[in-house]
């Protein structure tokens, strides 16, 4: 009888948990697939770009206020089954003048990069594993600079908000590297364009370290959103980093015999 | 006085004039397609601080002081498919008339297609994968006077064909005009007790130095491997010396042998690790050897709990002749070893200090540099060198420039 009691009342308390176990499963896979879903979506709507160039100009900002600014060319193709190709050419400040990047990106595993030093004519491939460093002594690390593949991430959707005035999804993305500076990331997009419209950035320690803010999207080719503005606030630094795009131009011309050590080499 | 130098040097060779009134045809024919035009280029000045005396009363003292003028020119039409680089380069020097010179860093056409390219005229050309010995890198005479490390480079003249393959670069060059090196004069430092004669110069090729040199190189990246082999056939950059005499003075002849030199670079990527190597057989009439430089670059990302970067550097040097004896002058890197940190604090100003100490295996030799810069504003740059060198083998070329420690201060600005 006795007995008979126990294990009723553990068969509800264990139905119980089970129930809880089960709806709370459920509902991480589906915010896991919901997540992965619209970041899915987001790099869906942003296919068959080709190449693109386009000017950034960087405006480093310290605490007190001191403006230093970086000017930069960057030049990007299109991979179908492999991260982009990229070459970034430096122009300010003047002693990094002539100064260029090649990159080729992988969604997984380390990319391919070269640096071109002009004072000794010299191309050195470099170590990719600094994806977590300044970019150019900025707010912006080498990874918040690189391009979005699905590959990078593990996902999950926190739920709805609106931002910049737009109805907005929150999804929260993992990074897979072990070499990402970051636990996580939060990321906005708006609901009608699936535009990335602000990123919170947490550290290694999990405390929030910055904010990326997008701002002026326009359209080119009638498909592909481009921000004008991008602005990143170290929290913890007090510092910031804005970046300016200009002269954003699609489908080029640019092939693979535009990424190689030749061109590095002569690129302006 | 400038003027009188840099007439000097540019009537000295033919082929620079010749090239010279080639480029000015060029560019007054092409201004006119010309869509972009750049000027930029840099002004520096700098001051040497030696610690004790020379060795030889006619040596400057203590300060050396110097202004530097560097600026480039570039014009680019097609799209970028053409374009004209004209980098002149001069400095001025308070106390050694040899270290006060001009060179014609570069005067360059570049016309380049889908997947080749021709370059011509005056140019530098970098080989190599290593940090503290360049063996591969072979098509440029070292700038003897500028500074003593050997980085900087004397412009050569050239007719360049690179094709790009899938299975790597291909690059062709035809070198005509010999650059002979030049050496620090009677009142610098940084040189041996016998001057070096930078007039009286002999030549094995009858051709002296019009001899066409040639070279071949091809490189490649394959996965994490960034591979170049290279073959060059001409006359050695590095001239042997042999003592002779001008009046009641000894005198340091310089002599350009030819030779045929095999050389190989790979350096592996892997993770924070760079495996580095380079190797060369060199052949000549007087001798035939081989010489390696090999080791590692490893850094730690994010030093101190900061964004610094710190790398660590090791690299060995292994020459078949060995150490300098009574009979041959062997290599001063027979059997060197090679410690250097490179620290880069990734802030605004792009602070950056770089240490290196070499140390002969085979006698008492040191060297050290301490290397410290960061930008100032937009566009002024400062650096500080230490050098410290010792050697207790009178035989090392280290021996004769052991009282010659230095400071050194530049500060240059970028236009």
């Amino acid at each position: 009888m006795l007995n008979t009691k126990r294990m009723k009342a553990f068969k509800a308390g264990a139905t119980a948990v089970i129930f809880a176990l089960v709806s709370h499963s459920t509902f991480a896979i589906d915010a896991a697939e919901q997540g992965l879903a619209i970041s899915k979506e987001a790099k869906m709507r942003d296919l068959g770009w080709a190449d693109s160039s386009s000017d950034m100009q960087m405006v480093l900002r310290n605490t007190q206020g001191q403006e230093s600014i970086r000017e930069i060319k960057i030049k990007s193709l299109e991979q179908e089954s492999d991260g982009d190709k990229s070459l970034t050419i430096f122009n300010q400040p003047r002693d990094v003048k002539g100064t260029a990047f090649l990159s080729f990106s992988h969604p997984i595993g380390a990319d391919d990069q070269w640096l071109y030093l002009p004072a000794l004519k010299r191309v050195k491939r470099i170590s990719s594993r600094n994806k977590s460093g300044p970019f150019m002594g900025s707010e912006f690390s080498f990874e918040d600079l690189s391009s979005f593949e699905i590959d990078k991430y593990g996902y999950k959707y926190l739920g709805d908000e609106q931002i910049h005035g737009l109805d907005s999804f929150m999804v929260e993305q993992y990074p897979v590297d072990e070499n990402s500076g970051y636990t996580r990331r939060i990321v906005w997009l708006d609901k009608t364009e699936y535009r990335v419209q602000k990123i919170d950035f947490y550290d290694r320690k999990d405390s929030l370290l910055k904010t990326l803010t997008y701002s002026d999207y326009k359209q080119y080719l009638d498909k592909y959103w481009r921000a004008d503005t991008a602005k990143m606030v170290n929290h913890q630094s007090g510092k910031s980093t804005d970046l300016v795009f200009k002269n954003y131009a699609f489908k080029t011309g640019l092939q693979d015999s535009d990424f190689n050590r030749n061109t590095l080499k002569r690129a302006r | 006085m400038i003027n009188r130098i840099f007439t000097k040097k540019l009537t000295h060779s033919l082929v620079v004039k010749l090239l010279l009134s080639a480029t000015l045809i060029t560019t007054t024919t092409t201004t006119i397609f010309a869509n972009e035009f750049e000027f930029s280029g840099k002004i520096g000045i700098e001051q040497r601080h030696f610690v004790e005396q020379g060795d030889n009363p006619q040596q400057l003292e203590h300060k050396q002081s110097s202004i530097l003028f560097e600026p480039e020119l570039y014009w680019d039409w097609n799209n970028g498919s053409d374009s004209l680089t004209f980098k002149p380069f001069y400095r001025l020097d308070s106390q050694d008339d040899e270290r006060s010179h001009s060179d014609i860093r570069e005067l360059s056409y570049i016309h380049a297609s889908d997947d080749w390219e021709i370059r011509a005229g005056i140019r530098k050309e970098y080989w190599g994968v290593t940090e503290f010995q360049h063996l591969v890198d072979v098509i440029n005479q070292t700038d003897g006077v500028e500074d003593f490390d050997g980085e900087d480079k004397l412009g050569q003249l050239m007719l360049n064909l690179s094709v790009v393959n899938d299975w790597g670069i291909v690059d062709v060059f035809l070198l005509p005009g010999f650059r002979e090196r030049q050496y620090v004069g009677a009142d610098g430092r940084l040189r041996g007790p016998v001057l070096i004669d930078n007039d009286n110069i002999s030549y094995q090729s009858s051709a002296g130095k019009q001899h066409l040199d040639l070279a071949l190189r091809w490189s490649h990246s394959i996965g994490n491997f960034d591979i170049g082999s290279h073959w060059f056939h001409g006359t050695n950059r590095a001239p042997l010396l042999s003592l002779s005499t001008d009046g009641d003075e000894p005198l340091l002849k310089q002599h350009y042998q030819q030779m045929d030199q095999f050389g190989l670079d790979v350096q592996a990527t892997l993770g924070d690790w760079l495996w580095k190597f380079e190797s060369i057989y060199r052949h000549s009439d007087a001798e035939n050897y081989w010489a390696t430089q090999a080791g590692f670059e490893y850094s730690f990302v994010g030093v101190f709990d900061s964004n610094a970067d710190l790398g660590i550097l090791m690299e060995h040097s292994w020459d078949e002749r060995g150490e300098a004896d009574e009979n041959s002058s062997g290599s001063s890197f027979q059997n060197d070893l090679f410690f250097g940190a490179r620290l880069a604090f990734n802030d605004i100003q792009s602070s950056e200090i770089l240490m290196g100490l070499g140390s002969d295996l085979d006698h008492n030799g040191f060297s050290f540099i301490f290397e410290a810069s960061r930008r100032i504003g937009e566009s002024f740059k400062a650096s500080l060198d230490v050098r410290l060198m010792q050697s207790n083998e009178p035989l090392d070329p280290l021996y004769y420039v052991k009282n010659d420690d230095h400071l050194q201060l530049a500060i240059d600005w970028y236009f």
